[in-house]
Order: C-alpha cells, then structure tokens, then sequence
C-alpha cells in the first residue's frame, strides 16, 4: 500500500471542497483531472459499452507523448547546435532574456560549445521550457473552463497537444504569440465544437495555422528558424524550388536531413526521431498504420513520378528533380505522417477511408511544395484540408458498404 | 404621431431578435467583404439601409396592383434602380470610397435581405410599416458590419476610421498586426463569435436539442 497516503489525501481533499455543494465545487474537473492523473479511477462505465480493452483515454494519450519525446530531445539538440554553428559563424547571442540566462549559464554548461552535446540541449531547452509553459497555462485554462461549462472532465488529450505544439513552431516564436494562438486552437479548433472526442480539426494544427496567417513574420520565411541574432540560415525547403543543386550547394545533405542536424521548427527536423516514435506507436497499436503507410506511398509516389518527368521538363521546373529521399527527410513530412496526420479524432474513421485520406494528405504535400511556389512547405495546410474532407470520404465509403450489402440481400 | 405595436415591432424586431445577419443568416457575403475598415463598413450599412428603407416604400405603395406572378421582377426593377443611384451618388461625391468598396455595392442588389424584405414584408403591409422594417433592417445589418469592422480594424491595421490608436511596429510602435484580421476568414470567425453569443444570452433563440 505504497500510495495509500496520497489516495486517502486525495479522497479527503475530495470530499471536503470539491463534491457538489462544497466551496470549490466549480473547480471539480481539476480536482478530478488531478485524482484520475494518480489513480485508475474506481467508477465503471454503464449502459452500453462495446469496447474491451486495458487500455482508456488516459493512457492512449500519454503514450502519444511518450512517443514524441525522441523527436523533443533531438529536437532540443538542434536548436543548440543550429544557434552554436551560426554563432562560430559570426552571429550573436541573442540580446534578450534568453540570451542573459545562457549567458549565466555559461559559467556552468558548456552551452556556447557546437560539439557539446549537453551544452546544446540546454540551449534548445532555455528556449523551449517557457514556449511549453505558456502554452499548457494557456491551453489549460481554456481546458478547464469548458470542462466547467460542458460540466464534463478535463481529459488528457490537451496533453497531447500542449506537447505537440511547441514542436511544431519555431524556437523563437514570441510567447505572447504562443498564448495567443494555443487559445485559439483550443477554443475554436476543438471546445466549440463540443470538446475532446467532436472536434473536426487538429487543434495543435489549427494553432500553427493561426499564427501562419495572423503573424506570418514570426513563423515564416529565413530568419526565424535558428535563436541566433544577426545571422539566418534558410530551411532545405526554401532551396527545394532550385531542386537537388540549389540544396547540395546550399550545403545540405539527405544524411542531415534524415538525422536532423538542419534548421526548421523545434520537433519535426530529425527524421530518425519520428521513426523511433513511429515504432512505439505502432507496436503499441496507437496509431493507424494505414494512414501512414497512405500517406507515405502517396507522398513518396508522386514525388517519385515527378522526378521521371522528361529531361526538358526537369530542366525547366528544378523542383520536380527532388525524389522521395529528400521529399520524406525535408521539412515536417514525417512529423506530420507519424504525429499529426494520425489523430484518430480528426483523420478517416473506417479502413478504406484511412486509405483514401493518407494517399490525398500525403499527394497534396507534394503538390503544395513542388507544384505551388507561393508555399515552399504545405504539410500543416494539407493535413487541416485532410481532416476537413476525412468525413465525407468517411460518408462515401460507408454509403458503398451499405450499397454493397443490400445488394447481397437481394441477390439470395 | 403614436406608433402601433406592430409599426414599433417592424421597426425594433430586425434590430436584434430577428436581425438579418446573425438570425436570419442573410447578407453575409458582403459583410465579410467590407468590414476590412470602419469607413467602408460604415458607408456599406447607410447604402443598404437606404435601399431597404424605399425598395420597401416602393414595393409596399404598389402592392395592390403587381400582378402576383411578376412580382419579383417588379421588386427587382425597384431595387435595382436604387442601388444604381446609391452607386452613382458614393461614384460621384466619395470616388476613393466607391473604389475600396468596388463591386459590393453594385452587389447590394443581389443582397438578400433586400429582396428577402421586399418579399417577406412590403408585399403584404402598409408603407409606414414597410418603411420602419426597411430602416431597421438596415440599421440591424449596419451594427453588425460596424462591431466586425471595428474588430478588424483596429486589430488587423491598429486603427480605428483611419485614425491610429495602436502605433504598429512597422511605424515604430509596439503593437504588431495579426494578419487573419485582414483576410475575410475574421469576418467569418468574428460574426460566428457574435452568433455564439447572442445565442448563449438568449435561450429563445437556441435550437432545441
């Protein structure tokens, strides 16, 4: 009986503030989201329940944030060594708070050092510790105010997406735009629609897409990738227009691109990351492995066409030159196929559906990045377009299983 | 001049409980369309009120004699010609104006609260009556285009009619625009707040479930 302090506490804390009727009866769904977060909760569903499993909500989620932690740490790697490698290139430590706590920490970690691996995790940490504060502060207000509202619980799929979030800007994003866009993606993405469970869009997504259009200088373009001042380094998919030379000769590798070591936002660089989460959620059966497989025989197929253009062709457009080796490694194509395409609120719902839905995310990301200049990346814009259309192609695949099967009845 | 009841309800119902945007869902399209900046909404909302305000007089003083089946295109003569003077007038005396607010108030003729007006109101009632509907339906369809813009504005410029009250960064001050605000998706959001909110302070006008 090892918890029993904590699991008597709790109950008495319970019992004498949070039960309707007493004081804090309001802030119940924090009380519970706190008890449930310790303890397996006692209750058992009623009515019809069809589903049997050892696993609930709770632990799905949380093993989906298990699975980003790879692309987190080497995440956090990368933004150290990106800002150290334009440091020794002549760039400044940043001249704001940030720069003032390495600067402190300097006389203990070695931080400023490229080749220091601790050194350049702790730099990627400054930096993304007070972008993941702010937005589960912020997102978890929203959170427990509709919890109140809905008079439901607050549940752990914010989790996810506080986790996500921050993976997905870049490390320099400004914090007040962080609360501002997580509040966003909560209450417009997801609680007006009901919450957890009935929202169409991928709330973290929906996030990211607010600050892209709302405060495009900050999140888009060459100097906001690397926490560095003075000097920019340009993401491999600002090169992807002049094609295989342009990257080459920009310095870029698929050997980079596949490891990580390249600037972008903060979770999505290193490919073998999202593998290594890619792995755990499919051994833990999380995730769909149809939508990934979808997308990525849909991304990696057209990009694969593209690159059999005739000669002329080639010539004429360089982009159509990347094959699937660069296409998967650049950008947020993995990320986007392990993590965010997979939701399984917001992606298809029955298998061929699954089918249909990876192979258009994963084809359109390659349309937007290599057919469409006005955008060098599309995977955010293609999975919110995905998620829009993922209950109709639901609706039509339903509707043929319905067709089919009648037309079994009537031929007996 | 005492009012009736039912002058004072054609008048007041459109303002709020039977507004023409965020009740009765019409004339939107142009309402995400020039809400960009106080000056055009502004001039927006007095263009239509104008037109529903006579096109409503026009059609209710006629009403006995169109033959029932060409009405609408009697309704529409009488709209039409209206907005084509609307048009010339902003054309001839606010021609910068008349550029920003380009195809939408030629457009106002396809609004569907005039029409849904003329239909729905002037065809049955008489031309006092009509012409309260017709002002307070305009009148219910400025505010809304005014709250939007005044959102718009001043958080996709940091201005207010022009005017700047949030010196932005680019000018050397602190406040940093958000550019959704400027594209029309705001509008959508913003009068979908405004639906939200109605909706939630008045239970009369929820959905049963």
């Amino acid at each position: 009986m090892k918890f029993y302090a904590l699991r008597k506490t709790l109950k008495v804390v319970g019992e004498k503030f949070f039960e309707p009727g007493k004081p804090l009866a309001a802030l119940y769904p924090l009380y519970d989201a706190a008890d449930t977060f310790f303890f397996t909760p006692g209750k058992r569903n009623e009515g019809s329940v069809h589903v049997r499993d050892a696993g609930d909500f709770k632990r799905m989620m949380i093993y989906v944030v298990y699975a980003l932690i790879p692309c987190m740490l080497m995440g956090l790697y990368n933004v150290g060594l990106q800002a150290n490698r334009l440091i020794a290139a002549g760039g400044a430590v940043p001249d704001d708070w940030h720069g003032a706590i390495l600067n402190w920490l300097s006389a203990a970690i070695p931080v400023f050092n490229p080749d220091s691996v601790f050194g350049c995790f702790v730099y990627g940490f400054v930096y993304w510790l007070p972008v993941y504060v702010v937005t589960m502060v912020a997102g978890l207000f929203w959170e427990i105010l509709f919890a109140g509202v809905y008079k439901e619980e607050v549940n752990e799929g914010f989790f996810v997406t506080g986790f996500l979030f921050p993976l997905i800007c870049p490390a320099t994003i400004p914090l007040w735009q962080v609360a501002l866009a997580i509040s966003f993606g909560v209450v417009i993405g997801k609680e007006i629609f009901g919450g957890t469970g009935r929202n169409f869009l991928n709330p973290a997504l929906v996030a990211r897409a607010f600050l892209f259009f709302g405060y495009a200088g900050q999140i888009s373009g060459d100097k906001v990738w690397t926490a560095v001042d003075g000097v920019s380094k340009a993401t491999p998919l600002s090169y992807a227009s002049g094609g295989v030379d342009a990257l080459v000769s920009a310095g870029y590798s698929v050997h980079d691109c596949f490891f990580g070591t390249i600037p972008g936002a903060v979770g999505e660089t290193s490919t073998v990351a999202c593998l290594i989460g890619m792995a755990f959620l499919l051994i833990t059966g999380i995730a769909s492995w149809r939508v990934m497989a979808s997308m990525f025989v849909g991304g990696m197929g057209l990009a694969y066409l593209l690159t059999q253009c005739d000669p002329s062709t080639l010539a004429a457009h360089p982009a159509f030159t990347l094959g699937p080796q660069w296409h998967f490694v650049m950008g947020g194509f993995a990320f986007g196929m392990v993590f965010m395409a997979t939701d399984p609120v917001t992606s298809a719902a029955t298998r061929a559906g699954q089918y249909i839905y990876g192979l258009l995310v994963g084809a359109l990301v390659i349309v937007v990045r290599v057919l469409n200049p006005a955008y060098p990346e599309g995977v955010m814009l293609v999975i919110l377009f995905g998620n829009c259309v993922a209950p109709l192609i639901d609706y039509f695949v339903v509707n043929a299983n319905i067709r089919r099967r009648m037309k079994r009845l009537q031929a007996k | 001049m005492k009012l009736s009841e039912q002058s004072k309800d054609s008048f007041i119902k459109p303002l709020f409980k039977n507004n023409p945007i965020f009740v009765q869902i019409l004339g939107v399209c142009s309402s995400l369309a020039v809400t960009t900046s106080l000056r055009t909404a502004l001039t927006m909302a007095l263009a239509v009120t104008f037109v529903t305000a006579f096109s409503n007089v026009g059609v209710s003083l006629i009403r006995k004699v169109i033959p029932s089946s060409i009405r609408m295109i009697v309704e529409m003569t009488i709209i039409a010609t209206l907005v084509i003077l609307v048009d010339q007038l902003i054309k001839a005396f606010s021609y910068d104006l008349s550029k920003q607010l380009s195809v939408y108030v030629g457009l106002i003729i396809t609004n569907c609260i005039v029409m849904g007006r003329a239909e729905a109101f002037a065809i049955k009632n008489n031309v006092g009556d009509s012409l309260l509907d017709g002002i307070g339906n305009g009148i219910g369809y400025g505010m809304v285009l005014i709250v939007v813009a005044f959102f718009r504005e001043l958080f996709g410029f940091g201005k207010l009619f022009g005017v700047v009250v949030f010196p932005t960064v680019q000018n050397g001050g602190w406040y940093v625009p958000n550019g959704i605000m400027v594209t029309a998706p705001a509008a959508f959001f913003l009068i979908g707040g405004i639906i939200w909110l109605v909706k939630t302070y008045n239970k009369d006008m929820q959905d049963a479930e």
